[in-house]
């Protein structure tokens, strides 16, 4: 199975396309020439900044080679892997990671599309407010949304125990970031309020596809409101949520900054990104380091495949190819 | 739609409003608690202090904050404007040209886009200190590009694909130079995706935290977000949640207000790029 490219939907072609390159003339090759000229250095830049580092961790990642003590740089082949994949701690963030982006994405994808809804209909004087209100967690700094909700929870100076002492289990002095459920708790929910307005922008351009005259027959029809939304809407709008989960979930499972912030991996708290960070930052293994990497590479790759071939996301849609 | 549907709807705005500004609200409480309230475990101050933000901007604090805004500001704007003249170009011949490199260009940006950004960082990381970029703007411009110049590719072809191009030869015919055609019809057309596609890449520049702690180490280089991650406090006694507060409450006024002021342009460039039937 090869996975490391994203092969794009061919289906999707216009139908004016082929035969085009029947004979190439003058003018389609000065054409061509004039678009890679064009586009060309934004695409060598792409390249130079992705391609060139991940090649280069691919190659540091046989070596044992730590940068406090250079001189006894060593290949050792592909032990740092194996001393990766048999160590308990990279499986502990890969689950953490794991459930971080199932539990975010799937809260997200609900809630998301609660607030399209409400987008969808809000009276066009309102539509502006809210508007600019669901844009306010996404252009705040990850960080900024991280520290806020630690300080609301934390013990010192949060409000949220005081305010929901009523429940079970929550007293004055329950502490969120003293164990690993509950600091991954809080972790989600600061994930959640920073992501959820892209999503839910993503699924309300899909909405306004829809077409409105389905909607109209259906409730002629007699369909109910559920019935319209199962039968009509979200077949409709297949290719806008597959799209939208594809981006969210790759975007979850680099969590790291509210990590951080938050937790600072402590409680079993860490994710792969975080790992991968206190191998190579912190510890200055770059062997190490650079093998973390390159299975996380490994994974998000696994995932595009999983989500391309297993839910056949069409990114022809998501390239903008109109 | 009936009088009680409509109600339920407004009530339903009203939380979305609710919902995106309650944090914002707290962090700005926080920040303007006085040093003994900060422990008082409710949402409101009791009394108004200024006392955080003294401390970040002319206080013991300001010489982390200041240079990390100026580091900040510096770093991103160059970072967005040389992604944005890069895909300006490239999405003029993705949205006008034929070419077969097309697709290649377009799954790269997808493919730089959904890039897991620290394994980026471990090999620079290694680079950089050989080559002297460690720390300095430039070590986090160039990373900077890996996160900007992927979005900016995709926006701009969205919009420039639905500009009407035949107004420029409708202006030749009329007389216009190509220049004239060029100045007067084309850049007046294409400038609004321009500078939203600038806004875009600005904000996910602005938010970088991963490049910001991993490549710079003083105050030279390093970015708002990482000086955050990195503040401890002015003494080790004192709990540095306020002031903490109150330059997250500064770094999110120009962001804040680009929203307020572009609300529309920004909506359209994040859902023309990537939901497109």
């Amino acid at each position: 199975m090869s996975t490391t490219t994203l092969p794009p939907g061919e289906k999707t072609r216009p139908a004016s396309a082929p035969g085009r390159r029947a004979g190439i003339s003058d003018r389609s090759r000065a054409e061509r020439k004039l678009g890679w000229m064009l586009a060309g250095p934004a695409f060598a830049v792409m390249l130079l900044v992705t391609a060139y580092p991940i090649l280069q961790a691919v190659y540091d990642s046989l070596f044992d080679f730590r940068l406090t003590d250079p001189d006894n740089k060593s290949f050792t082949g592909l032990s740092n892997y194996g001393v990766i994949l048999t160590d308990r701690i990279w499986w502990t963030s890969l689950g953490v990671t794991l459930l971080i982006t199932v539990v975010t994405v799937a809260v997200e994808l609900v809630l998301g599309f609660a607030l399209a809804l409400v987008m969808m209909k809000a009276l066009s004087a309102i539509r502006p407010v809210i508007r600019a209100a669901i844009l306010i967690p996404y252009a705040v700094i990850t960080v900024v949304s991280a520290f806020a909700w630690q300080y609301a929870f934390s013990l010192d100076s949060g409000f949220v125990n005081s305010w929901l002492g009523w429940l079970p289990g929550i007293s004055a002095d329950t502490d969120w970031f003293g164990g690993t459920w509950k600091s991954l708790f809080v972790v989600c929910i600061a994930e959640i309020w920073k992501t959820t307005p892209f999503i839910s922008l993503l699924l309300l351009a899909g909405l306004a596809q829809v077409p409105e005259v389905l909607q109209e027959a259906a409730k002629v029809d007699g369909a109910t409101w559920w019935q319209r939304m199962r039968r009509v809407t979200i077949p409709n709008m297949k290719a806008a949520i597959m799209v939208a989960l594809l981006f969210r979930s790759l975007d979850a499972f680099r969590v790291f900054d509210s990590i951080f912030i938050m937790t600072g991996g402590a409680n079993n708290t860490e994710t792969v990104s975080f790992l991968a960070y206190r191998q190579t930052i912190a510890r200055l293994e770059i062997g190490l380091g650079s093998a973390v990497s390159v299975l996380l590479f490994v994974c998000v790759v696994l995932i595009c495949a999983l989500f391309i071939k297993g839910f056949k996301v069409d990114l022809a849609s998501a390239r903008g190819e109109g | 739609m009936s009088r009680k549907e409509r109600n339920l709807w407004i009530l339903g705005g009203i939380g979305i409003v609710v919902y995106a500004l309650f944090p914002v609200a707290w962090i700005v409480s926080l920040s303007l608690k006085a040093p003994a309230d900060i422990a008082n475990q409710q949402f409101l101050p009791t009394t108004l202090s200024w006392t955080n933000y003294e401390l970040i901007l002319t206080g013991s604090a300001s010489d982390l904050f200041l240079p990390a805004l100026r580091n900040s500001f510096g770093i991103c704007l160059i970072a967005t404007a040389i992604s944005c003249v890069l895909a300006m170009f490239a999405a003029y011949a993705i949205a006008r040209l034929d070419f077969p490199g097309k697709k290649v260009i377009l799954s790269t940006a997808l493919g730089v886009a959904i890039f897991p950004v620290i394994s980026i960082v471990t090999p620079l990381f290694n680079l950089w200190r050989q080559i002297g970029l460690y720390d300095t703007w430039p070590g986090l411009i160039i990373p900077y590009l890996s996160l900007t110049l992927p979005i900016s590719i995709w926006t701009l072809s969205a919009f420039f694909r639905e500009i009407p191009w035949e107004m420029e030869q409708a202006a030749q015919v009329d007389g216009a130079t190509s220049w004239q055609a060029f100045r007067k019809v084309i850049v007046p057309l294409a400038a609004p995706g321009v500078f939203t596609t600038a806004i875009i890449a600005f904000f996910i520049a602005w938010n970088d935290f991963v490049y910001g702690i991993s490549l710079t180490s003083t105050e030279a280089s390093r970015p708002v977000p990482a000086a955050l991650g990195l503040f401890s406090g002015a003494s080790q006694f004192e709990a540095p949640n306020g002031p903490i507060a109150a330059a997250a409450v500064i770094v999110t006024i120009p962001v804040v207000v680009l929203v307020l002021l572009f609300q529309r342009r920004i909506v359209a460039g994040l859902t023309n790029g990537a939901v497109k039937g």
